[in-house]
């Protein structure tokens, strides 16, 4: 499809417009988001309200409070909060992106196996799509605390790093819609297109990869949407049982044992969480960006 | 009811965008009683445009809308006419009956005169029987063919109607222009109808109107002397392909040949 | 645009029956394979430790002998879970309507919604905790409601706004009020988008309720009971637990996709059977 013909320049003038807006909305969400948060505690806590919680400073603190927080010494004369903080953040992240990497890997690679055989895909689909309606992050302290005592299969033993035990939640959490995006996506074809190909003569591999996997593109870029979010929930979950301490898991576990002496710190954790997984997202987002061309279209 | 009395009468209506597009200058035009009148001319002449401002969905820049000889607006909410889309626009979750009802439920006609209405229309399109369907069990000429039952539905003395067989196939469509005159003749009213075939236009027109495009104008009108009632036979009259070739050099009169060129160049919008 | 009339396919029973389980023949094939790996090969050929996963038989022996205060926990968790999906749902449809009444504030707002879906809520489930008190099944409430708002809003303002011009220009010409056309377009246009948000935040909910308990809970309750279970090396009984925890959120899901499919029974993508 050919562009129109508006020139370059007034396009980039546009553009920064564009972008411009874009930010003014962004302040404008953070300011209203903040004076809701701080009309809320003003309005309860001067009026003594105790419903549905009571609203104190250990409940509710400062937002400029919990910023300045990550900007402070912890424990008293140690490191800065926030750089503690990125730290565990990269902790996590790693385990999240190497979790997220082999979920989506094998889940494209089984999602591929199934949609070529149809007996697969009647045997195999009914249980992957049940998996999503069933809550999975439940077996996390199962996977990571027996993982943790080694794995030993066809009598070799092998026990995995603490890390990666934690990646195999997320990579757990990835691979379902993974799986289920790429045999929908791969059957989505346009099946004109596919008779095109036909006539061509051309090749199951090359009707695979010219035709297949583009048209499951938008599929497989929901899906890592959706993954994306989930590998970083798996990574901080799986931390929780394995008492691992490096990662925001172990941070929230740690700051949530002291709260009622620190409640700043559980909040700042849970900000640089936040914006890990909104990171996570971007970067898919981003990457669809890169690799996909063409119309946006809805996929949810 | 005297055969002058008129239906629409549009005086110096202009439509500009807010693009500061002038869509539509200074149309003048009447339609009156029992006329079927074809709004014919190149994409972005603004047809649609001026049957929607017809129908008061879109407001005018400047100009006089009478339809009925009341303002547009009031005729809109006393619900003077009825309007077909290019799309059948059915409602999926409703019943071919229950769509059919729905300008009905509008006007609060009470369930057992509804029914009856229902059942007079549906034999009207020739689809006694398909009551309890929904929407997609139909095929696309049976649902424009339910829209137009239910623009029909409480007998508007104006049918507006948006390019409404421009989906359909050749074959549907010619019975189609068949059912929708003798449904014309069979009702009295009348017909605003936007269409971009020549001879879909002549075969069903009492007035041919023709318009240029950007800013859209009435170019001519052709009056259709064709004899009443049509029928098949009436597309191989030589009168008829007079008439065909008549409107075309209207058409293309107006540089509608180099618009459509501009327009495939700069892709869609 | 000229399809056939749809004509419902008409066959014997038995020939039905027959078809039916030629279909789902391979799923039962692989559901008796997998209990199979899951009984012998694993454990004897694989040589996967209990702690990693029990044999089939023993969970199975633990689901029933203990089936008392596994669906007690179970019961339990899942009213925390059907709570905060209420709660949650109907506040994220609310909001729906607002925004969606108000197009340039839901169109403004709409990446941020989407973006906040990105959120690892579930680490909110401390404050939560904070909030309500840590043996309250409101604090489990809260975070699974937070967590189902989000899909909700975005799927429900989807929804609402994804009307097409011309049903609004009809219902315009029949000089419909905002209130009919919100009645009779708005809504039925916006149900298949709200029912697969439901069933998004019905699997939310269950692993609000259950993952929330790992930040600390009532004892009665399933993620609790899981936690603690694993910490005592009792595998089994932990298996057992996930074992109602899956049966509850397909029930709960399962009950979401009955009551669409009752109500959306006008819906296109029925005739292919999905």
């Amino acid at each position: 499809m050919q562009l129109g013909g508006t020139s370059s320049g007034a396009r980039a003038g546009s553009w920064a417009a564009l972008a411009a807006g874009r930010i003014a909305v962004l302040v404008a969400v953070l300011l209203a988001l903040g004076s809701l948060w701080e009309g809320y505690r003003w309005v309860w806590m001067s009026r003594g309200w105790t419903w549905p919680f009571e609203v104190s400073d250990r409940t509710m603190p400062h937002l400029h409070e919990i910023v300045a927080q990550l900007f402070r010494q912890w424990p008293e004369g140690g490191p800065v909060l926030g750089s503690t903080l990125l730290d565990a953040a990269l902790f996590t992240a790693k385990e999240a992106a190497v979790g997220f990497a082999i979920g989506a890997v094998v889940g494209f690679a089984l999602g591929a196996v199934i949609a070529h055989f149809r007996v697969l895909q009647r045997g195999l689909m009914p249980y992957v799509v049940a998996s999503q309606t069933i809550p999975i992050l439940a077996v996390a302290p199962m996977v990571v605390v027996g993982l943790g005592s080694g794995i030993t299969v066809f009598g070799y033993a092998y026990v995995p790093a603490d890390w990666l035990r934690v990646s195999v939640i997320a990579a757990y959490l990835t691979f379902f819609p993974v799986t289920i995006n790429t045999v929908r996506g791969l059957h989505s074809a346009d099946p004109l297109a596919l008779q095109l190909m036909h006539s061509y003569a051309a090749s199951r591999w090359t009707v695979l990869w010219k035709l297949r996997l583009p048209s499951a593109l938008p599929y497989l870029f929901a899906a890592f949407k959706i993954a994306a979010t989930a590998s970083v929930v798996g990574a901080i979950v799986g931390e929780l049982p394995s008492s691992i301490q490096s990662g925001l898991g172990g941070a929230i576990l740690n700051f949530n044992q002291y709260y009622s002496a620190e409640p700043k710190n559980l909040w700042a954790t849970n900000l640089v969480a936040a914006l890990l997984g909104i990171a996570f997202f971007l970067a898919v987002v981003l990457a669809e960006k890169v690799v996909v061309h063409r119309a946006p279209e809805r996929f949810a | 009811m005297s055969s002058s009395e008129l239906v629409v009468s549009l005086k110096g209506v202009s439509k500009a965008f807010a693009a500061g597009v002038l869509a539509l200058e200074s149309i003048d035009l009447e339609v009156r009683r029992g006329d079927f009148v074809s709004l014919i001319g190149p994409s972005g002449c603004g047809k649609s445009t001026l049957l929607r401002i017809i129908g008061d969905i879109t407001e005018p820049t400047s100009g006089e809308v009478v339809v009925n000889g009341k303002p547009a607006r009031k005729a809109r909410e006393d619900r003077d006419y009825g309007i077909v889309f290019q799309a059948p626009v059915l409602f999926d979750w409703r019943t071919v009956e229950r769509n059919i009802a729905l300008p009905l439920e509008m006007e609060g006609w009470d369930r057992s005169r509804r029914q009856a209405r229902i059942a007079e229309m549906l034999e009207l399109v020739e689809l006694t029987g398909f009551e309890k369907h929904y929407p997609w069990q139909l095929s696309g000429g049976m649902q424009q063919r339910v829209s137009i039952a239910r623009a029909l539905a409480f007998s508007p003395a104006l049918l507006l109607m948006d390019e409404p067989f421009g989906a359909l196939d050749e074959m549907t469509r010619e019975r189609l222009n068949l059912e929708l005159l003798r449904i014309w003749a069979e009702t009295g009213s009348s017909v605003v109808f936007v269409t971009h075939s020549i001879a879909e236009a002549v075969f069903l027109s009492t007035h041919v109107v023709v318009m240029t495009p950007r800013p859209g104008r009435v170019s001519a009108c052709v009056e259709i002397d064709l004899p009443q009632p049509r029928t098949q036979e009436t597309r191989e009259d030589p009168r008829f392909f007079e008439l065909v070739t008549e409107v075309r050099e209207a058409l293309h009169a107006t540089g509608a040949d180099e618009v459509e060129e501009q327009l495939a160049a700069e892709g869609p919008a | 645009m000229t399809t056939m009339p749809y004509l419902e396919p008409r066959q014997t029973l038995p020939r039905r029956l027959l078809d039916w389980v030629v279909e789902w023949l391979p799923a039962f094939v692989v559901f008796a394979l997998g209990l199979v790996t899951w009984q012998w090969i694993l454990p004897d050929v694989v040589g996967i430790e209990r702690f990693l996963l029990p044999r089939f038989s023993a969970v199975a022996e633990t689901f029933w002998t203990e089936r008392d205060a596994l669906w007690s926990a179970g019961w339990f968790t899942f009213k925390e879970a059907l709570g905060g999906w209420v709660a949650g749902c109907s506040l994220a449809f609310l909001a729906a309507l607002v925004l969606a009444r108000w197009r340039p504030l839901g169109r403004a707002l709409m990446p941020y919604a989407i973006a906040a879906n990105a959120i690892p809520i579930i680490a909110f489930a401390p404050i939560t905790n904070a909030w309500f008190g840590t043996f309250s099944p409101t604090s489990k409430m809260a975070v699974a409601a937070v967590l189902c708002f989000f899909p909700v809003l975005v799927n429900s303002l989807r929804g609402l706004t994804s009307v097409r011009p011309e049903s609004i220009e009809l219902m315009r010409s029949y000089a419909a009020s905002e209130v009919s056309i919100f009645w009779r377009v708005r809504i039925p246009t916006s149900l298949p988008f709200v029912f697969s948000g439901l069933k998004v935040a019905s699997v939310l909910a269950m692993i609000g309720a259950i993952v929330g308990d790992y930040f600390g809970g009532s004892i009665e309750a399933l993620g609790i009971q899981i936690r603690s279970s694993v910490g005592l090396s009792q595998f089994e009984y932990a298996w057992a637990a996930i074992v109602v925890a899956s049966i509850l959120g397909l029930l709960f899901y399962g009950a979401i996709s009955l009551t669409e499919r009752l109500v959306l029974h006008w819906h296109p993508s029925r005739r292919r059977g999905e």
